[in-house]
Parts: C-alpha cells; sequence; structure tokens
C-alpha cells in the first residue's frame, strides 16, 4: 500500500496541488477564493460546464446504443474472425485523439469521403464529436458488458421460458437485472472519458464548442491565466470524484453473486435466419462504425505524391535523417516502445501491489466494513482520478513541483513513463482486481495445511491464477501508454519524440511530405496498437475484468 | 502489528531508492559537468544535425535539447520555472509573447556576438539585450493559385480585398485566442484599421463568410484547397498561414516547378520575430552564451530556412534556392510594439471571439 500511496502522492497529488495552488494564491502567497465565486459565476463557465455535462451524456446514450447489441453478439455468437474483430474494436480506445481527430476529418470533413459521396460534412458539428466519441468508446462497453454477458448461464433465462414467461419477459426478469450494474459501470466510464474529452474536441468541434478540459488548456498553456485554470480544474475535479464515487458503488452492486459460466460454453454458431441477420447487422454497424475510420487513415497513408503507393513510408525512413526535428520514425518508434515499456514496468508494480492491497483489506467474502475499509475503498477510486484530471494541469504541474532536487525530473527522461504510468495504472488495477478477489483463501490455506511454505503456496496457488491476468494488464497498460499523447506533450521532455508526438509535429507543418508522413505514422501506430491487443486477445483471462 | 510496520518500512525504503535512482538519471546529463548546454524549445524547433556536431566540435559543449508543447505552451512553461530554469538557453518566444517573458524576469541580458549583422527593426529588446532576435518569418494570407487561375479571378492582395464580396466565403483563419497566426492576422488587422476601426472590419469579414477553425492544422491542411497534403481537398482557397508555406508545398515535387501552386497576399503579412535568451539562473551560463552566440553564426543561420521555413534574422545569410524562388514576401508586413500586444492581447482576442466565434 505504501509503494502506490507514496506514487501517487509525488507524481500525482504533489503536483497537481502544487499548480492549482499556484493559480489560487497571489504572488504574496494570500489565498485569493474570491477568484473562485467569479469564475463560477461567470455565464461562460456555466456554458462551458452545460455542453461538458450535455455531450458526455449523449455520447454515451450513443455509445450504449451501439455498443450493447455488438456485446450480446460477441457473448452469445460464435463465428469466423471473432478474435481479431475484438481486438479491432479495442483500437480506437487507444489510438492518441490527434489520430482519431484526422480519421473522423478525412471521413467526414471537407473533401471526406461522405462529402464526396452524399455532400455530407459534420466537421465542426456536433455529430462529429458524438461519432467521434462512440469510435473511441465502443470497446469500453462491448468488452465490460459483453464480459459478463459471455458468462451468464443461458440456461437461467431458458428455465424462465421452460416456466412459461415470454422470450422477452424472461430477458427483462433474468439477464437484464444480472446485467444492469454492469451496464451502468460501462456508461460511467465512458461519460467519464467523454466529460473529460480533448483532442476530439479541439479537431472536430471547432472554435465554438469547449469542454471544461479544452478550457483549462487554453487557460494554462495558451492565455496563463492559472487562476481561472485552477478553478476549472476544481470543478472538474468535483464532478469526476462524484462520478467515481458513483462508479464505486455500482462495482460493489455488481459483485453480488451469479450464476456463472466459462465464456466458451455460453456462446454458439448462430442458428436460424433472426440470428444471421442479427449477427449480420451488428457486424455491418461495427464495421462501418469502426473499420471505415481506420481504413480511411490506412488509405491515406498510401496516398503519396504520385498516387497510391509507399511514398510516404518510404520518406518516413529517408528525408528525414539530417534534421532533429524529425528523428527517424524507426527511431520515434523505438522511442515509444522504450518509453511505453518503462511505463508499463512502473505501471505494473503500483498497479499490482495497490491491487494486492485493495484485496487483501476488503477480504475475499467482501464482507468487511468500517472507516478503514471505506479508506481503502476511497483509495481505490482515487487511483482512477488520473483518468479525469487535465493533462496540461498534470504536465505544468510536473515543472512546478519536481524542481528541487533530489526530485528534479524536469529535464530527465523519466518524466515521460512517469506520466504515462499514471494513466496505465488504473487499467492494471481494474485488470488485476477482479482476479485477486477471485482466488479463494481456501486455496491458500489448503495449501498450507498440506504443508507448503508461505512461498510455495503463493506460486502454487496465486501466481498460475494472476499470471495471466498480469499479461492482460500490462498489454493494457502498454498500449494505453503507447498512445498517451496528453500529458507527454505538455511536459517538456528531452527529444525522443514518441509515435503520438511525431504525428503532430508533423500534422503541424505545410506541405504534402509531412502530411503524408503523419497519416503514414499514425498507421504504424495503429497497426503495433492492434498487434498488442490481438496478443492479448490469445491470453485473455478473467473476462469480467472491466475494460 | 510489528510485521505491518515492518512491511511499510520496507515499502518506504523502496520507494525512496526509486525516487533516488529517478533523481540519479535526472540529475546525469544535466551539465553538472560543464560539458553540456540545455536548450528549452517548443516543438517546431529543428536544426540539421551536422550543424548541431559543428558547434560541439567549435566550443566542446554538447546540446541537450527539450521541447515542450507550441510555442505559447513553452514560454508559460519557462514562465513557471523562472529563477529556477530547466535549462541554460531558451529559444521560441516571439515578439506576440515577448512582454509577458520579459516583464517576469525569465531572461538574462547578454550580447551575442554577431549582433551586428541583424537589423535594428528586429532588435526589439536592443537596450537591455535580454533576448537576441534569431529568426523572422511573417503571418500571410496564402491563396491556392490553381483555384483563382481557373476562375480567372485575380487573387486578393490586402486587407480590404478580403473584405471584397469577390472575395466572399474564400477564407479561412485559425483561431485567434488558441493559435499564433491566428492571434498574428488578428494583430495585422488592429495594426491597420486601428483600435476604433479593427471591429467593424471583423464585422465585415464575419458578413463576407470568414470560418474560423481552432488549428492552423485543420486550416491548412483539412480546410485550404491549396494545401497538397489535403490532396486539395478543402474548399477554401484562402489561408492564414505563413509566407513560408509556398515554398514547403514545392518540397518533394520533382522536377520542381515553376511557380509555388500556392502564393501569398502580399499585403495582409504581419511580421514575426522569434527570439532567443539566455535563462536567468542557468547552470552553464558559459555554455549558454556559447550556444546564442553560434546561433547567431552563418552556420546556424542558414541551416535554418529549410529546417524551420523562417527567415534568418542576419542580413548576410544566404538562403536556399527554393526558399527565394518560392518563399518571397516584399518585407512590409505590419509590426506592433510587443508592450502594446501585451497590454491588449487579452482584451483584443475576447473582443474578437465574441464578434466572430460566438
Amino acid at each position: 500500500m505504501a509503494l502506490p500511496v507514496a506514487f501517487f502522492a509525488f507524481f500525482f497529488a504533489y503536483p497537481v496541488a502544487a499548480i492549482v495552488g499556484r493559480g489560487l494564491r497571489t504572488a504574496a502567497g494570500a489565498w485569493q477564493l474570491g477568484r473562485l465565486a467569479q469564475v463560477l459565476s461567470d455565464p461562460a463557465t456555466l456554458h462551458v460546464l452545460w455542453f461538458t455535462v450535455w455531450q458526455a451524456a449523449a455520447s454515451t446514450a450513443c455509445t450504449l446504443a451501439l455498443a450493447l447489441p455488438c456485446a450480446y453478439v460477441f457473448a452469445r455468437f460464435d463465428f469466423p474472425g471473432k478474435q481479431v474483430l475484438r481486438a479491432v474494436v479495442t483500437v480506437p480506445f487507444v489510438l492518441p485523439t490527434v489520430v482519431v481527430g484526422s480519421a473522423f476529418l478525412a471521413l467526414l470533413g471537407r473533401g471526406g469521403l461522405l462529402d464526396e459521396w452524399v455532400g455530407l460534412r459534420l466537421d465542426t458539428s456536433v455529430w462529429a464529436i458524438l461519432l467521434a466519441h462512440v469510435f473511441i468508446n465502443y470497446a469500453v462497453v462491448v468488452r465490460t458488458v459483453g464480459g459478463l454477458w459471455s458468462q451468464l448461464d443461458p440456461r437461467q433465462e431458458e428455465a424462465a421460458r421452460m416456466l412459461g414467461a415470454s422470450r422477452f419477459a424472461a430477458w427483462r426478469r433474468v439477464t437484464l437485472p444480472a446485467l444492469a450494474p454492469s451496464v451502468g459501470a460501462a456508461a460511467l466510464i465512458v461519460f467519464l472519458f467523454t466529460f473529460t474529452s480533448f483532442g476530439v474536441i479541439q479537431v472536430l468541434g471547432g472554435p465554438r464548442f469547449a469542454t471544461l478540459e479544452v478550457e483549462i488548456y487554453r487557460q494554462t498553456a495558451a492565455l496563463l491565466d492559472l487562476p481561472t485554470a485552477a478553478v476549472l480544474t476544481l470543478i472538474q475535479f468535483a464532478a469526476v470524484t462524484a462520478l467515481l464515487a458513483v462508479h464505486a458503488r455500482t462495482m460493489r452492486k455488481r459483485q453480488s453473486a451469479l450464476s456463472m459460466v466459462p465464456a466458451a460454453e455460453s456462446a454458439r454458431p448462430p442458428r436460424g435466419r433472426a440470428q444471421w441477420a442479427l449477427l449480420a447487422s451488428v457486424l455491418a454497424v461495427t464495421g462501418t462504425l469502426i473499420l471505415v475510420p481506420l481504413a480511411v487513415l490506412t488509405a491515406r497513408s498510401f496516398d503519396g505524391p504520385g498516387g497510391y503507393g509507399l511514398a510516404n513510408y518510404r520518406a518516413l525512413g529517408a528525408v528525414s535523417g539530417t534534421a532533429t526535428f524529425t528523428v527517424p520514425p524507426v527511431d520515434a518508434i523505438g522511442n515509444s516502445l522504450a518509453y511505453a515499456g518503462v511505463a508499463t514496468l512502473l505501471a505494473l508494480a503500483i498497479g499490482v501491489l495497490a491491487a494486492a492491497a485493495l484485496t487483501a483489506r476488503t477480504g475475499n467474502d467482501g464482507g468487511s466494513s468500517g472507516a478503514v475499509d471505506r479508506l481503502v475503498r476511497g483509495f481505490d477510486s482515487m487511483l482512477m482520478l488520473p483518468l479525469g484530471t487535465s493533462a496540461v494541469t498534470v504536465g505544468f504541474g510536473f515543472l512546478v513541483a519536481l524542481d528541487e532536487p533530489p526530485l528534479d525530473l524536469r529535464s530527465s527522461w523519466m518524466i515521460v513513463p512517469i506520466a504515462q504510468a499514471l494513466v496505465g495504472v488504473p487499467f492494471v488495477i481494474r485488470t488485476m482486481l477482479p482476479v485477486l478477489r477471485a482466488i479463494d483463501a481456501r486455496l491458500r490455506e489448503a495449501a498450507a495445511v498440506l504443508g507448503a511454505s508461505p512461498l510455495r503456496a503463493w506460486r502454487e496457488v496465486d501466481l498460475p491464477m494472476v499470471s495471466r491476468a498480469l499479461l492482460v494488464a500490462a498489454g493494457f497498460a502498454f498500449a494505453v501508454s503507447l498512445g498517451e499523447f496528453g500529458a507527454t506533450v505538455f511536459i517538456a521532455r528531452p527529444d525522443a519524440p514518441t509515435l503520438p508526438v511525431a504525428v503532430a509535429r508533423f500534422l503541424g507543418r505545410a506541405g504534402e511530405v509531412n502530411y503524408g508522413q503523419a497519416m503514414a505514422m499514425s498507421t504504424v501506430l495503429m497497426f503495433v496498437c492492434a498487434a498488442t491487443l490481438l496478443a492479448l486477445e490469445r491470453i485473455r483471462t478473467h473476462p469480467s475484468g472491466e475494460f | 502489528m510489528s510485521k505491518h510496520v515492518l512491511r511499510t518500512a520496507a515499502a518506504a525504503a523502496t520507494v525512496l531508492v526509486l525516487t533516488g535512482a529517478l533523481a540519479g538519471c535526472g540529475g546525469s546529463g544535466q551539465g553538472d559537468d560543464g560539458k553540456t548546454v540545455t536548450l528549452v524549445t517548443h516543438d517546431s524547433f529543428a536544426v540539421s544535425k551536422p550543424v548541431m556536431r559543428e558547434f560541439t566540435k567549435r566550443t566542446g559543449y554538447k546540446v541537450k535539447v527539450l521541447r515542450g508543447g507550441d510555442a505559447g505552451a513553452a514560454v508559460n512553461q519557462a514562465v513557471l520555472n523562472k529563477g529556477n530554469p530547466q535549462g541554460d538557453v531558451f529559444f521560441g518566444v516571439d515578439n506576440t509573447l515577448l512582454s509577458r517573458a520579459l516583464d517576469k524576469g525569465v531572461f538574462a541580458p547578454y550580447k551575442a556576438e554577431g549582433l551586428g549583422h541583424i537589423p535594428e527593426k528586429l532588435q526589439l529588446d536592443g537596450v537591455r539585450n535580454r533576448v537576441t532576435p534569431v529568426d523572422s518569418g511573417e503571418i500571410c494570407v496564402n491563396f491556392d493559385r490553381g483555384w483563382f487561375e481557373k476562375r480567372d479571378q485575380a487573387p486578393p492582395e490586402s486587407l480590404d480585398d478580403l473584405a471584397d464580396p469577390e472575395y466572399e466565403n474564400l477564407l479561412v483563419t485559425p483561431n485567434a485566442a488558441t493559435s499564433s497566426p491566428g492571434l498574428g492576422f488578428l494583430l495585422a488587422t488592429v495594426e491597420k484599421y486601428g483600435d476604433g476601426g479593427w471591429k467593424d472590419y471583423w464585422k465585415k469579414l464575419r458578413a463576407n463568410g470568414v470560418e474560423v477553425v481552432d488549428g492552423w492544422e485543420q486550416a491548412y491542411n483539412d480546410r485550404f484547397s491549396g494545401s497538397a497534403g489535403g490532396k486539395g481537398k478543402g474548399d477554401r482557397p484562402l489561408v492564414v498561414s505563413y509566407a513560408s508555406s509556398p515554398p514547403a508545398e514545392v518540397l518533394g515535387k520533382k522536377p520542381l516547378p515553376e511557380k509555388a501552386p500556392t502564393g501569398i497576399a502580399e499585403r495582409t503579412c504581419f511580421q514575426q520575430t522569434e527570439f532567443a535568451g539566455l535563462l536567468d539562473g542557468a547552470r552553464n551560463t558559459k555554455g549558454g552564451k556559447a550556444l546564442l552566440d553560434y546561433m547567431l553564426s552563418r552556420t546556424f543561420q542558414e541551416d535554418m530556412p529549410l529546417q524551420m521555413f523562417v527567415n534568418p534574422a542576419r542580413e548576410d545569410a544566404e538562403l536556399p534556392e527554393v526558399f527565394t524562388k518560392y518563399g518571397r514576401s516584399a518585407g512590409n508586413a505590419a509590426t506592433m510594439d510587443p508592450a502594446r500586444i501585451d497590454e491588449h492581447r487579452e482584451g483584443w482576442i475576447k473582443s474578437w471571439t465574441s464578434l466572430v466565434v460566438k
């Protein structure tokens, strides 16, 4: 427990508190809380807050509507290519938003695919934002709900029907109550991610739409209006904390006993015309929504000077060799992999320790209570906070807080993996917790009774059960670190640009060659992410893992 | 209980060791040996490797580059870190943000060698020399040559032209609140039409269908019809960009065309000068000074055009052909006193936002 707490205290709480404190105090050190009221009562703030809540709610509703049928199909049907598809569906979730933004502009913007076919343009409209949010968060619903759904014993529903319930009534009385908490949890996660949306809104929203996160960025990075940024950060903090509290409640409910079966037993090939039609329509929607933007991106990467070909990829290797601006992309890939590797190790160390501490405290029977346990559960939610905190706040906080020896990390390469690990830890914990909680303490006791040393008991009992979950957690942390862009771009870091940063740099310059290289790099990033996720599919573990 | 305490102590010790190791990594290459100069800059900074190696050969110092976000974010980071800077030299504060950095005391004075070759009008801190001009460029409206030729229409030349119904619905500009070319264009109009007139001008522009998008990337890559990166799919033939964008459009073309596919509207430009300075509290002052001198050397200055697409500050620097042929402006760009910009920046942006965006 001490290590995760220390990590978060040093690298999250302290920097964020430092930058917020800087904003709320005058140069002389006096608190200026009047700013709080002033910013809070500004109609512009309320407008931003309203839009933030509204678009998050709408995005969540759209995501649920489109992704739930897909979750059902994944849970109940077996079909060729299912694993690949499940990995592909998850790719958008880990792609940097810069890349998602350009994919959607290529699709929905002027001269985009839809524009050419039917003259439809959705850029700088709320529709583009909502669609992109669905695209990104689709996997959250498919994985969270689908994972549980695939384990629900279909015989329960069949039994209800034998007893005379209609198909719908059986579903409503038996399956829905079992699913509801996980649907709620997925909805909350999606709400959390869209509530703090930054890149998508920036690229697709145009200047008219701003979320709290975008506004914090504008106030901090562009205007250096720290007081306003601090107040906005506090508002976002309050909102996210409330969301996480609700999330923690639904999670506890979800742990009620359900009749579970191995996922492999509940899925079978579709039978009959209706089931095939359902499968086909779900696959069509998923394909349009997920594959088309990814395909457009890939197509653009091949569309170089002088027609389709590998020109952009060749440019990646050649043109940039002499300049420090454009590190050879091969290097950027290497940098990305190295950073993500270190970040993964950090996230695993912190996340596993935290998850172990959380399991040990709340116990396997979940029946404990009291102040200490409430604290522990609070800590559980607190570890999610980095996901809901503005990247620019964290980035600038690092600069302000970690500036004295022995912790002057501002010009160290370690600052990048640390920032990425902050985002990776919640995923590790979410993956490890269900598995750790599911290990029956009696197995360990039995081993002890039979004469095994604690180490041996751990090796023979715990390790085999958690090792696969560990791999999955590692893979997720890796993929998320690979795509992490926000915090990485807001800290002045030693010059070893990662793939997302390199993509952003290429997009920021005129000329066909630069744009083509940005697309080529995005495609490379996409495939590295997809490969990682596909490898994960092969070792998928405890399916109630939450992502 | 004692077991628990022990475990906590062990974990705490691990944290200390870990952070100690991290700090160790942070310390290495920090320039404690005096052999490394750390340059803090923005994401667009670029220099070719041979030129950096030449610096090491001449002075014995190695350069470590730290980059943090766009120009505005990088300047603000330097302001937040003043007195205890991340490096020795900062490069990339321009005239629109200069006063903020100077007023906050980010820089220490140093008169760089080679300053004599730099025109007076670029030396905005010429008395105290806290910053040194390194390059300049212009923010200008770019036009898509092919679009206007196809319609046998003359491209606009001045700010007035842009408000003319002849050019209705043709211009796209990045947001002045979040993008530095957007801000530069706003300043050009304030300079031209004055405190009283610029709002009226923007009302006219708005009535004439000017479009505002959040960043330069979207404006140029996605909306501008002349951007080869966007495959000419944008439908706006006029965009606020840089005078150096046309040569960038030519790069990679074989053979080089007679004219760049895009051009600049001569009387719409705003002068942007970028400065470097010795950071106050720098650990390696000597190395920092050597780096500043080197940045004004012809070697470095002549490397910049094709690395960063800017004009060297030195008058006697020779420009590469692709730059002189395709990226020339008439040199009559508008300028404004940095102190005036600093005083009014926020107010102007606020009024502009409510006039044009909302």
